[in-house]
């Protein structure tokens, strides 16, 4: 399991940066049929957190209709230099973590 | 045989073969989720593409109109389906650390229908916005 990341590496204080995020999941949505008619087990990235300097600043929950590989683009207000961790679980008890340094300097 | 295969490779390649929902299915995904309170339309911009040319991953981007403030922000956005076999899409959750109240994803659609998205404020207050996609390739998964 994987994932991939987009966060500028530095940001002035009080900078609002884009972070860019995706999980390499399958997304079974449990509704499909396999080719002997047996339906496909859900399995799904249900939740989605992103923190920075230890407090949840974005998260998510997720239902069948999010698409394979679930990605998020959402925004972030540069308060001091720190860690964004990024937590994806899914339903059978899969986790996958990536994290970012990020570099705050004075405006 | 053979033709039993292919049958069944056509079949798995149906998506979403239980579709149940339906336009009262969203309207009582909506009520669980934010009881009945009024929604109003405005402070939403729901961006989908009109045509969704494959419904397995069409991209969204949800814009609110709110300075994320401590005093004034955003603290949920949530997507409703009013044809997927499930009425919830997704649901995001915000709050001022985050600057700026706009949210980009990519979701399903199992077929032409409405998008509604609603954002609850930190004051509760319930802002909305609908989009109708025409969806050629069905989104299965």
């Amino acid at each position: 399991m994987a994932a991939k990341i987009k966060v500028p590496e530095r940001a002035k204080r009080g900078e609002i940066i884009e972070i860019r995020s995706l999980a390499i999941h399958i997304m079974e949505t449990g509704f499909r049929h396999d080719n002997v008619g047996r339906i496909v087990p859900r399995h799904i990235v249900d939740t989605f957190t992103c923190e920075y300097l230890g407090k949840t600043v974005f998260s998510a929950t997720l239902h069948p209709a999010v698409a394979a590989n679930p990605y998020f683009v959402f925004h972030l207000r540069a308060e001091r230099s720190g860690e964004i961790r990024f937590t994806w679980r899914d339903d059978k008890g899969g986790v996958i973590t990536e994290r970012a340094n990020l570099e705050v300097t004075d405006p | 045989m053979l033709q039993a295969t292919a049958a069944g490779m056509a079949l798995s390649l149906i998506p979403w073969r239980f579709a149940q929902a339906s336009p009262e299915a969203m309207a009582q995904a909506v009520l669980t989720t934010f009881g009945d309170r009024p929604i109003r339309e405005g402070r939403v911009l729901l961006e989908l593409p009109k045509l969704a040319e494959n419904g397995n991953v069409v991209p969204v981007t949800v814009t609110v109109d709110s300075p994320m403030t401590e005093q004034d922000h955003v603290v949920a956005i949530h997507l409703f389906s009013e044809r997927n076999p499930l009425p919830n899409i997704v649901a995001v959750y915000l709050g001022p650390h985050n600057g700026r109240a706009r949210v980009a994803t990519r979701i399903r659609l199992a077929e032409t229908q409405k998008v509604l998205a609603v954002a609850r404020m930190n004051d509760d207050s319930l802002w909305s916005a609908s989009v109708e996609v025409v969806t050629t390739i069905t989104g299965c998964g």
